[in-house]
This record gives C-alpha cells, structure tokens and sequence, in this order.
C-alpha cells in the first residue's frame, strides 16, 4: 500500500491518480477474533491502531454500526489540551498531547495538529486564583503553564475586548502553549487505515444487537451481520453506551447521554490564531484551517439520542461570543450539529476491565473525548492486553463512585447534566 | 439603458438610476435591481474567485443558491464580508467589492494554483505536509490559513443593532412562491392565524415576473390580488424573511432583513430582526434549486443555470447575453428558451442529452428558431473570463462536433426540490422515482407538518397551486375550522420539469465543477470512491464538497447521482447528508438580539452600591453581583487598604456590605424537622431568637454550602447562603422537598434581595449599635452570642443578629433593602465616635482567614467535611442528607486532604494557588496540597494562608514548601493550625 | 421545545432546570449506603421513552414529572409532582 508524502502525491498528480488504493479495505465480518472492538470513532479505531501496533494483537475487528467517525469524532469542536488539575487525570491528558505531537507520522496520515495554543480567561480574583492552582499542578507534573496578564492576552487575540467596558472584564488567563486543534475526521481515517494496514478488519454497517455469553463470560457478539465469537470484547460506544450495555443485561452505568451543539461559521481570513474559552460562562471558540470560526458551549441541559439541539444554547453560545469579541456580531453561522455526550457522575472517563469478564469498557467522555483519542485508544488497548489498567488510566475506574475515588475537575457532584 | 438591458417592464424602476462602484468603479443599476441584476446589466460578469483555484466565477443561480457572487459591502469597520450578490438591493453610494483575489479580480495571481491542480486534489493535505519534522504541519498552516476563508471580518464593534421577538400563530408557511400564497388563502379564509415568510423582498417566489396565465387570471396580478386578501384576513406577511431552522415544540427560527445593508448614519435602528415562531402547524412550500449540469469548465463566468437566466429577464429586465445556448436533460429549460425569446432575446441553440425529446419541445426549438441537438452534449465551455464559445459533440458518436459561439450557457440539469427544514428534526429525504428527485418523505411527517409543491413532488404550475391550497384545507381541517371553498387551478404554460441527471459518469470531463465555491471537481469523486470514502458522508468530508456558504444547494444531488454510477449502489438506498439548521448563514448579532454589551447577563447591585460607588469603591465581580473589594483611600495600594481596614475591625469597628448573601425564608411546621434533614447538625431544637452556623451536603456528602440559619419563630427561619450558592441551595432544598419529603409541611422563598445586610464587627460594635438604635438594649444578657432580636421602626423591621464571621464582637444588621443605605449611612454617622471604617471583601477575607473560617476558595465543590476539619460538625445522633455517602472509604483514603494553616517562613506573601511540596524551587516534587487563601495578618503580622495538604504528607515531621511555579515563586512555610487567632472565641464573646 | 406546565401552561424551555431520570430510586432516610451509592451513581439512561423531573425555575418552582422520549424528544405527558401533586398541601 502507498505511504502518504509529498512524493507519491506529485507522482500520481503525474500519472492522473493511478496509484491510490482505499485508505482501508471493507471486508465482511470473519466468524471469530481475539478482539472484538464495538464502535468505529475515533477511541474504537484508536485502540485497534494500538492493539496492533503496541501489542502484536492484529487479529481484531473493529464493528461500527454506521460509517466509522460518523459519531462525534466527526463532529466536535477539536480542541487538543492537557491543562487539567488533578495530579490523577493530567497525566493521561498530557501523555494524549504528547502522543498528538507526534501523531501525523506515526500514523502516515496528517491530522494537521496545530500546536497554537488554548487560553482560558480570568474575570475575577478568584478565578485567577484557581486558573493558578491548575497552572502550578501541569507545572508540578512536568507540564508547561502560563498565566497571561491583559496586555498579554490582547497582545494574541487582537480582536478580544480586554476593556473595561466589557460585561466581564478580563483580568487574566491560564495559558498552554502546546494546546491547539486537530483535523477530526483525519483522526478517525488516520487510525483506520493505519489499524487496517497492520491486518486490522474494519466492519462498517454492522451494528451489535446482542452479546453471546458462556458461563458468566462474554465470548462475542450478534450483530446485524452475523454472529461474530471473540476472545475479548471492547465496548466504546460513548453515547451509546447504556444502550449497548443493556443488551449484555448491565442496566446501570453512571452515565447519561445529553445532547452537546456545535457551531462554525462561514470562512473568514484569519482573525483568530489561538483557541479560547470564556470564563464567565461555558463557551470556546478557535478557528479553523478553513476559515471558519468553531464554537460551542454547555449542553442543552437533558437526557437525548437526537443529535440535534434547541434554539437557547444557539442563543446563550452567540451571547457569550459578542461578549468577549463584539466585532463578530456581524459573522454569519454557517452550521450546527448536536452530538450524544457520554455524560459521566464526575466528568472523567471509565476505561477498565469490565463489567462482566470478557468484556472492557471504555465510556463516560463527556465532551472531552475527542483531545484524549490517542491516549483512550493507547490505554484501551493496554489494557486489553495485559486484563489490567495502565498506570494513566489505573484511576478510571467504573468502581470509583463506589469508593469514593471519583475525579471531579470542575467540582460539580454526581450530576452528569453539569459537568 | 446599457446594451444588456431589454425594454420591457419588470420589478426595475427605470424612473430611479441608482449609482454604486463595485472593485473602485462606478456602475449605474436602478431602484429594485439587485448587485448581481444591476452588474450584469452593465455587462459584468465576472464577480469574484474560487476557494482553492481562484478560478473566475460569475453568477450562477437567482437567489440564494448562488455560491459564487459573494461579495463585501463596505470598507473597514463597516465591512461586511460574504453577501450574495444575487440577494442584496443596491442602494446610491453602495461600495461593493469582491472576495478572495489579489491583487485584483482580473489579475489574481493566486489562480496560479490551477497548475499545481493534480497535486491539490481532493485530500492532498491529509497525504502531505508532515514533513520533515513534526512540527512541519504548523510551518505550512499559516500561509493555507491566509488562503482560506472568503471574507475579512474587521476588528471594531459592529455598530448595528439587532432585534429578537416572539411570534404565534396556527399556520406557518414556509415558502411566498404560488404554493405558499395558495396554502396561505386557504387557511386564512377558514379564519386561522396565518404567518407567511420568504426569503425574497417580492412575493411569488420564482414565478415573480413570470409571463403566465392562471386559471384565466394573469400569473402577477393573481400574486399581487392574493397578497391584498392575505393581508385583509388578517395574515402576517413576513419578506425578507429567512426560516432558517425548524427545532423541538413546533419552535421555527427565522431572521427577518429590516435593512440589507447596514446605515451608519448615527441612527441606531435595527438591522435584523430574530423571529422565534411557534406555529400549530407549518407547511413547507419551499420550491426547488436548479442543477447544473457537469462539462469542463462548467464554472466560467457566463455560465448559468437556465431559469437564472430567465429570471433575470423577467424580473430585472436583464440580458445575460446576446447569444444565448441551453444546455439541458429536462423540459423546463424549454419554458426558459420560450421566454427568453419572447423577450426578444437570441436563443441560438438548445442542446439536449436525452436520445429523444417530445413533439411539443420539437416545435418550440423551431418556433424560437434555435439549433436544436437532441442527442448532444457539452464537452467543454471555452473563454478565460468569460464564455465565448461551447464545443458541443454527439453522445453515441463522439466525432461528430461542433463548436457554437455564446456569451451565456443557460444550463439545466433538473430540479431539486429544498427539503432541508423537513430535515432538521431528522427525518431524512426519499427519493421519489416519479420525479426524479429527493422529496420530503410523505410516510415520516408528523402529522402537524405539511408539504406541498416541490418538496412534495410537483413541479407544475397548477399543481403546485392546487397542492398548495390542499395544505391550507388540511391544517384548517385539522384545527377544526370551517374549510374554505376548494380551487382548481389551471394555467397555460405550466412549468414542466423532470430529472435525474443522466449523462453517463463515463463521458464527463473530470475537470467538470461540482462544488463551486470550494473547487471540488469530478475527478476528485472519482479519487475519493477509489478510496473508499464513498458514502456520502465520508465523500462530503474528504472532499469538502457541500461544505461551503451554499452548503451543497448546487453540488449535492450531482455528487449523489455520481456516486450511484460509481460504487453501483441504488439512489433509493444512499442517504444525503443531513440537514442542519440554519438553512442559510445566519448572522451572530441576530441570534443575540439586545443581549450586547451591559445587557449579555443582568448586572447585580447591591442597597447601598450608589454609596460605594460614591466613595470610589474598588468593586470586584462575585458571580453577577458587584461588591466593594476595598475602599482604597488616596495613594493606599489595595494591600494597605485591607489592611487598615481590617485593623480597624479588630482595633475599633468596621461596617461591611454583606447584602448578597443569599437569604430564603424556611417556614411552616416542619421547617426545622427539615432543617435538621439538610444541614449535618441540628436545628430542630434550636431555640426562637437564636441563629447557628450550619453545614448542608450534596447528595455525594461533599460540602454544598455553609451558612446560618435563624431561627426568628416557631415555624418561621431565615437560611443564610454563601453569595455564589444562593441559587443552588434554594434548589437544593426545593429539590429535596418535593422529590423525597413531600409531606413535609414547610416552604421556601428566596429574599435575598428583599434584605439589605451590613456586618458591624469590632470591640465597639455594640456601642455603635447602641447609639444607632437607641432604646434598644444590647448588653451581652439581652443579646447573647448567636442571639437574633428584631427592632420595629416607623419604615420596617430591622433584624439583629449576633454572629461573627470576623472573630470579633460582630453583628448582623438586615433591614428591607429600601432601607439599606439609610441604615447604612446612619451606623457610619453613630459609628464615627468609635472609629468605624467600612471594610470590603478583602478585608472581610483577611479577618476570616485570620479565624480559619472556610469560604468560596476552600468550597471547591471536592471537599467533604472531613477534608474542612468540620467533622465535627456532623450531628451522631440524627441523620442528613449526604450522610450515607460519607461512608466512603475512599474519602478518608492517606491521600485525602485535612485543612491547615500556613505561615511564611521568610515573612513574603502567599498566594493562593500555590501548591504545598516538599521540595525545594529547583526539584518540588509532587504536590502535596494546595494553598485556598491568603492574606497579611495584621494581627499577627505575618504572611499567612489556608492550604488542603494531605493527611500522608501531615504526618511526616520535614520542611515544606509553598510552590507556585508559574510566577517563580518558592516559600518556606511553618504548618500551623488554622485557627491563627483566639481560638477559644474569647473576642466574640465580649 | 415547549414544556407544558399545569401551572404556567406552555412555556419555552429555557425557563425550566431539568433534574433528572424520575426513575432513578430516592431511597429512605436510613436506607443503607450502599443502596443510596447505587441512586445517587447509576442511571439507566434509555434510548426512547424516559420519565425524567424537571423543575419549572423561572416560573411557578413546581417540579414536573415529563414522560418524553430522548430520541425525538416529543413530550408525551406532563404533570405535577411533590408537594402539589395532589392539589393538597399547604
């Protein structure tokens, strides 16, 4: 199969594209494999990427019951950070960054990682007062930080109002420099073709309507294609999860699916070189490669499978964006979209073995799923391996609200709707 | 009267010359012409570039579909990028300009791009740009950032205003051409509310201007009649109007265009309006976009869609060029030639790809006398900037051409009806094998919505009418109202259309456009199916095609009909990709209405905010409220000010606005059975006249808020909250209630603004008080520790409670809030004698912190009482809420925090957000715990804090550190505990 | 989406505060912790028809028990819980 670069692009420009073949092969469904991956976004086909990469386990298939990255990896707002709090969830975050730095080769495929940096606004002593806490623990662990000062800030983002006369005077910012955004559907067909590469089968169209089980123990899957045996079972649906669960009969995850919009706007020259979120409500906005600007806020705010969203986030979200640019009133929403959020009781993910023995689950990303994609896919599949967490998601487990180990980064309780 | 404009009437006012420049140059159009029809009329066509090629564009469709005309009006701050040119009046003066070109329109060097066109096919950046390093990727993003995008947005506030409102009716009907207009009569004749929208500044749609018969009447005069009855039964007629989104509960949004362009003539009037419609039911009648056809160089300027060309005669009395071709698979575009050439237009060829045409085509192609090919396709459109000349050749034997002169290919390749807001709650399009075409799919409506026209699959004159009135007849059945008489409509000419796009995939050019803007071509398909992103969403994301302002109007269906001949899959099975609102961009000020500036979240002022104010207060954002940080006297930092004033307090006495605490009343009979359910301690038994500090907890057990509770009667308390925690206690407890003890007999009402709230805290307070309130004895017998008395005066009654948040001797002072700043200013004139300042949240926060009492930077929302050191404040004998999940073994793991206090060694500030290590600036280590607040003590004068450090990290007897490495910043600090000052209480209790 | 409240009638949601799956258990006051970990933590989030309470905020402050289904979110019923429910109370 060609590799992608320069080279063989400006030799098929000269032969008129011969020498393309499919970024990944679309076999039918085999009746057995070691692995099992049940869902094709970006996690699923992640994981089999590592799988077979990290861990010599080729004989996987990845199910997916649409098109793969036709989930939310197809449709986030592509923010790539690691500026977390807590000494046990940064890790994982920092370790997806650095795997995100080098992502594009080690894939052969450019998911246009744009290291331009994320700042998160300040409007009050407090605020800053934790944006500092959270700078030092990055710091602590071996992260880069920064707090910004308002001339700072406006010194990068020309078109913020960093006035007085703002509703929300900004008086600072907490600042990662590494941070940025990422092409998302590159992500998803990057992995894709990579896993598939390595003797990983792809199966799309092919959605799990039950679990086969021997004596307490998963051993495979029926699914609209056939029966399919495996020796392992990866569950990583996001949204879904409940839904896929509850056929193996576990009917009570910590999770509940809400409905996340996000927005872009029609192509502008470049007016924006960072990625921001606002502080005085819930609102980041970057811009992309193409022009347009990419925003989005809070969920709507209840349970939903619909992948669509109502009119008052579209209202409250173009609110807080004049707020802080009040230049862009006269930009044009071209877009939205909605996306089911695996929504969890603290706001962390769940990757572990589990619940039931054959299966592994990885779950309850909230909206932060799509920044953690190689590090999900890297841990998801060590843990396959070894039937035992890694050391970075050790902490994510699907116990933790029992034992009281939860990871609350925004402090918000055991309310999915909030975090 | 240029030599592209045709003498005949139309919606141009030839009375009215109007002058505007387009690119510096200055071009006359009329009073009714668009910039498109206006330039056009002078001969322009080349209007601007494409996204990726920079190739030249011209105008293509009539209306909104348009994807290449997009231009900026105006210069600078007034700039206003990414209009459709086929869409927006000219107005005397309009500066217009095109887009995406330097250094000029004709001269745009980056159409250099073209040549490296094989090496930029569809998905080239996804192969390439990843070397030589890793970071090669964001070398090469700054130049394809600077190519991308279509329009500049400038920098400075948008000056222009925005409305939002709210509209109700019965019927909402999408769509103001014949089908709309007749569904509208229907309905409003049987009495119901009727809105009726469209996009456009005329009604009709695209038969606006038509030259047609109905039902006997002429076809304008028809529109123009039923316009006056709508408008007489009472309709709202909303043009201009763009529905551009159909949401949950019948919600419709829609951006009505007051105003084109914006004014900035000093008067502030609103250019947009945001129309929020809930309708019983709505019927969409939102017709159809032509298609273009697929040939090489099919987007030269020139090119056009053949009912646009017809459409700019009709209705701007505009020539697109003086020797016309149609290129069509259909018989609509006959009508077009048919009308084209009654307006004495030359229609120099009609070339059609079907094998075989009907008789009545024959003779209409004779009757205009136009070559007439059947049989024939275009294979390439010739011209640079323009169209000159088409070569044209035989489908079944390609040696026979020839080459036809023309300055306008007027181009049909069907018609494809807009579905996309029956779309947007998900129910996605069939295709209907009768028509040729993906229409609204009839079996998957609910029953409040329906279609009629196009989108329901006519395409005919009469149908469409008749289908239209069928609509409103249906709604106003369904509501129950008295139907209307039927009609039945017929015309003359009818509108005769059909699809599908049938020229053979093998024989096209793969040069051939089908994404305008975005300059996906043919060839790209076909590389994307070789592939394999051949579904239709895979394609439309690898290619970028549909992805543009025109969101696929004109490139979607040809994509689709592509692919079936490509990957041999069914057209009944491949689904387009969905729909999303909004229809067509909308504008961000729109959406925002009034809500800018002061107005995007309400401001919060407390009673006596003028008097801080006045004093010139440094004020400090809490949440929506505003609160006096300190009252810095002339030269003071804010640091000397906190710390005079806190001196103060604890020297003499100080006065505190404490007003945005949140306050609810908690009565009935069992309000402290409830109480004591929700705080950890108890205040069941709590005597009348007396107030204690409690602790409420989340369902998790972490700490939820803190506060005091006084009890001011048998069945009557008022619950203070911390002021960001008002609201979420306030549900909180109506939460609680209502969903586990419903039949507890208690209620809740916020009065947080009701009460205005003053701290007076220091060893002479009760003196102050004493003479504020003469008459009123507050010796320590009749107002103990924790005692709340209340004062009746002539304005309200005023509550004293003895509580001390300080440490000090301290009361709190709660009047109506319109007593506030009476009350206020009064203790301030008695409390001069003893010296009392006011004092300001950071006075308030050093005071606090000098006791050890826990506030917002301590409430993280993590903590559980255990962490706080407050377990002792969790009542044994009786349960609260929270209290199960406390049983965690996990939040009293080694690892947990327990809240300490912190001196710095070397006496130099702390700050909050430090981290607690143990090593020292060069290799911290990990953290060990975190510092929440800090402050100078001026009555220990040292530099102290409150940190969270780890029970694990407690027990060991080394040095530590506060850590704040993003200012390089590293402190020794002593661990002490966190009740710095008069531990026992003492001063509080004089 | 429009929430038709018994009190207020039909009024847009943004004025409500959705709380939650009405099924999610609301156990006794000394039920044990175990039994309030699994009702606080776990829900069974279905994909279709859900009970779920909301609270009418900026209106009445009644709580709604709303029978809607999370994939087209079509509200089906709608009625008063707690304290009202039964038009009693104080």
């Amino acid at each position: 199969m060609t590799d992608y670069s320069i080279l063989s692009l400006a030799k098929n420009a000269l032969n008129g594209q011969v020498g393309w073949a499919p970024a990944w092969r679309k076999p039918d469904p085999k009746p057995a494999y070691d692995v099992v991956i049940v869902g094709g976004g970006g996690h699923g086909l992640a994981t089999a990427h590592y799988l077979a990469k990290h861990h010599g386990i080729t004989n996987v298939a990845v199910l997916e019951k649409n098109l793969i990255g036709s989930g939310n990896v197809g449709r986030n707002t592509t923010l790539v950070r690691s500026n977390y709090m807590l000494d046990r969830t940064l890790p994982f975050y920092e370790h997806s960054l650095k795997l995100w730095e080098g992502l594009s080769h080690d894939l052969n495929y450019n998911v246009m990682f744009s290291s331009r940096g994320i700042i998160n606004l300040a409007h009050s002593p407090g605020q800053l007062d934790v944006f500092r806490r959270r700078a030092n623990s990055m710091l602590l662990n071996g992260v880069k930080a920064e707090i910004l000062g308002t001339d700072q800030i406006a010194e990068k983002v020309p078109a913020l109002d960093v006035s007085n006369a703002a509703r929300f005077p900004i008086l600072g910012g907490l600042y990662q420099a590494r941070g940025g955004t990422a092409r998302h559907d590159a992500v998803a067909w990057g992995f894709a073709r990579s896993a598939d590469r390595r003797g990983v089968d792809i199966i799309e169209q092919c959605e799990v309507t039950g679990f086969l089980k021997k004596d307490g123990r998963v051993v495979g899957v029926s699914t609209s294609r056939g029966e399919i045996r495996a020796k392992k079972t990866a569950i990583v649906v996001a949204g879904s999860s409940s839904h896929v669960l509850q056929q193996a009969g576990l009917n009570n995850l910590p999770i509940e699916s809400h409905v996340l919009q996000a927005f872009v706007s029609e192509g502008l020259k470049p007016v924006l070189d960072v990625a921001i979120t606002f502080g005085a409500g819930h609102l980041y906005v970057s811009q992309s490669d193409k022009g347009g600007l990419v925003f989005g806020g809070d969920l709507d705010g209840y349970n939903s499978y619909a992948q669509r969203g109502n009119l008052p986030i579209a209202e409250d979200v173009a609110t807080m964006l004049l707020a802080m640019f009040p230049a862009f009133a006269k930009v044009r929403m071209l877009r939205s979209w909605g996306g089911v959020m695996d929504m969890s009781m603290d706001g962390q993910p769940i990757i572990d073995t589990g619940p039931v023995p054959g299966l592994y689950i990885n779950c309850g990303w909230c909206y932060e799923g799509f920044k953690a994609t190689p590090a999900s896919g890297y841990t998801f599949a060590w843990t396959i391996a070894n039937d035992a967490p890694h050391e970075l998601n050790a902490p994510f487990t699907l116990s933790r609200f029992q034992t009281g180990y939860v990871l609350d980064e925004k402090g918000r309780g055991p309310f999915p709707g909030h975090h | 009267m240029t030599s592209f404009r045709i003498d005949k009437p139309s919606g141009v006012d030839f009375e009215k010359p109007v002058n505007f420049t387009f690119d510096g140059r200055t071009y006359r159009g009329f009073a009714g012409d668009t910039v498109a029809s206006a330039l056009l009329a002078n001969g322009v066509h080349l209007f601007g570039r494409s996204f990726k090629y920079h190739q030249p564009r011209g105008v293509m469709g009539a209306h909104v579909e348009e994807a290449n005309a997009l231009i900026t009006i105006g210069r600078g701050a007034h700039a206003e990028p990414n209009l459709q040119a086929t869409t927006i009046p000219v107005t005397e003066g309009m500066e217009v300009y095109s887009q995406n070109r330097w250094p000029s329109l004709k001269l745009d060097l980056l159409s250099i791009n073209q040549l490296a066109a094989p090496l930029l096919s569809a998905g080239f950046y996804y192969k390439t740009f990843m070397g030589p390093t890793k970071r090669s990727w964001m070398l090469y993003e700054p130049f394809i950032r600077r190519a991308a995008g279509l329009g500049a947005v400038s920098t400075s506030p948008d000056d222009q205003a925005y409305e939002k409102d709210h509209r109700f009716c019965d019927v909402l009907i999408i769509g103001g051409g014949v089908t709309g207009i007749a569904a509208g009569l229907a309905a409003a004749r049987s009495g119901l509310r009727v809105i009726l929208v469209d996009d456009r500044n005329v009604w009709g749609g695209q038969m606006a201007g038509v030259d047609d018969d109905l039902s006997g009447q002429p076809l304008d005069q028809w529109i123009s009649h039923s316009i006056r009855e709508l408008r007489e039964l009472g309709a709202e007629l909303l043009s201009r109007t763009t529905a551009f989104g159909v949401y949950d509960g019948h919600v419709h949004g829609a951006v009505q265009r007051l105003a084109d362009v914006s004014s900035h003539d000093g008067v502030r009037r609103p250019l947009q309006r945001f129309l929020k419609i809930v309708a019983k039911h709505s019927i969409l009648a939102t017709g159809a976009f032509e298609n273009p056809m697929l040939f090489r160089n099919n987007s030269l300027p020139g090119v056009m869609l053949a009912d646009t060309a017809r459409h700019f005669m009709d209705r701007f009395s505009v020539a697109c060029g003086k020797q016309i071709v149609i290129y069509t698979n259909n018989d609509s575009a006959y009508g077009a030639a048919r009308r084209l050439a009654e307006a004495g237009l030359n229609v120099a060829a009609l070339i059609d790809t079907r094998p075989s045409v009907s008789a009545a085509c024959q003779s209409l192609a004779t009757h205009i006398g136009a070559s007439h090919l059947v049989g024939w396709q275009v294979e390439k459109a010739h011209g640079r900037h323009r169209v000159k000349a088409v070569s044209v050749c035989k489908i079944d034997d390609q040696r026979q051409k020839q080459r036809i002169s023309s300055d306008c290919l007027a181009m049909s390749g069907g018609w494809n009806p807009v579905v996309h807001l029956a779309s947007h709650m998900g129910m996605a399009p069939v295709y209907s094998e009768p028509m040729g075409a993906f229409i609204v799919d009839p079996d998957n409506l609910p029953s409040h919505c329906h279609v009629a026209g196009p989108v329901a699959g006519t395409l005919d004159l009469p149908s469409c009418v008749n289908g239209g009135f069928a609509a409103g007849m249906e709604v106003a059945r369904q509501l129950g109202s008295t139907p209307p008489d039927p009609i039945e409509a017929t015309a003359m000419h009818g509108f005769i259309g059909d699809w599908p796009m049938k020229a053979d995939v093998e024989t096209l050019s793969e040069k051939a456009m089908l994404d305008f803007q975005n300059d996906v071509t043919l060839g790209d398909i076909k590389l994307a199916v070789v592939e394999g992103y051949s579904a239709t969403e895979h394609l439309k994301r690898y290619t970028t095609l549909g992805m543009g302002t025109d969101q696929g109007r004109t490139s979607n269906i040809n994509a689709i009909s592509l692919l079936t001949q490509l990957t041999g899959q069914q057209i009944e099975n491949i689904r387009p990709t969905r729909f999303r609102p909004p229809f067509t961009p909308i504008t961000l000020g729109a959406l925002v209405g009034h809500h800018v500036g002061d107005h995007a979240q309400p401001t919060r002022l407390t009673p006596m905010h003028d008097w801080h104010a006045a004093q010139g207060a440094m004020m400090v954002p809490v949440g929506l409220w505003w609160r006096p940080r300190a009252y810095l006297k002339p030269g003071e930092t804010l640091r000397e000010a906190y710390i005079r004033e806190a001196g103060n307090v604890r020297e003499n006495v100080g006065i505190c606005d404490v007003s945005t605490l949140g306050k609810i009343a908690v009565q009935g009979p069992d309000a402290g059975v409830f109480l004591d359910r929700v705080y950890t301690n108890n205040f069941a038994t709590l005597p009348v006249g007396k107030a204690r500090y409690g602790l409420m907890l989340r369902d998790d057990g972490m700490v939820l808020d803190d506060g005091t509770s006084w009890r001011l009667g048998e069945n009557d308390y008022l619950m203070t909250t911390t002021t960001g925690g008002a609201g979420a206690v306030m549900q909180h407890l109506e939460r609680l209630h209502n969903l586990y003890w419903p039949d507890l007999r208690v209620s809740f009402v916020s009065v947080t603004g009701q009460w205005a709230g003053m701290s007076v805290a220091g060893p002479k307070s009760r003196q102050v008080l004493g003479k504020a309130f003469s008459g009123t004895d507050f010796s320590d017998a009749a107002l103990p520790i924790m005692g709340v008395m209340s004062i009746k005066t002539a304005s309200g009654t005023i509550l004293v409670a003895r509580l001390s948040f300080s440490g000090e001797l301290a009361y709190e002072v709660f009047c109506p809030a319109c007593m506030g700043t009476e009350i206020w200013c009064d203790l301030l004139s008695h409390g001069a004698d003893f010296g009392i300042q006011p004092y300001g949240t950071e006075a308030l926060g050093a005071l606090r912190i000098e006791k050890g009492h826990v506030a917002g930077g301590e409430l993280d929302g993590r903590v559980s009482p255990y962490n706080l050191r407050l377990d002792g404040m969790l009542s044994k004998k009786k349960w609260f809420f929270g209290k199960p999940l406390l049983e965690r073994d996990g939040l009293y793991d080694d690892d947990q925090y327990r809240l300490v206090g912190l001196i710095s060694e070397d006496r130099q500030p702390l700050q909050a957000g430090a981290h607690v290590v143990f090593g020292d600036k060069a290799s911290p280590g990990p953290s060990q715990g975190w510092v929440s607040s800090v402050t100078y003590s001026p009555s220990l004068d040292e530099e102290i804090g409150l940190a969270l450090v780890k029970k694990r990290a407690l027990e060991k007897d080394t040095g530590m550190y506060a850590a704040n490495p993003v200012a390089g910043i590293h402190r020794k600090v002593r661990i002490v505990s966190h009740h710095f000052l008069d531990p026992e209480g003492h001063r509080m209790r004089l | 989406m429009i929430i038709d409240c018994p009190c207020c009638g039909r009024r847009p949601v943004s004025e409500f505060s959705y709380i939650g799956d009405a099924e999610a258990a609301k156990p006794d006051m000394h039920a044990p912790a175990a039994e309030w970990v699994k009702a606080v933590y776990t829900r069974t989030n279905p994909r279709g028809m859900h009970l779920e309470h909301w609270q009418h905020l900026h209106g009445c402050r009644q709580f709604l028990k709303i029978q809607r289904d999370t994939l087209t979110h079509e509200i089906f019923s709608v009625e008063l819980v707690g304290v009202y429910a039964s038009g009693e109370g104080e």
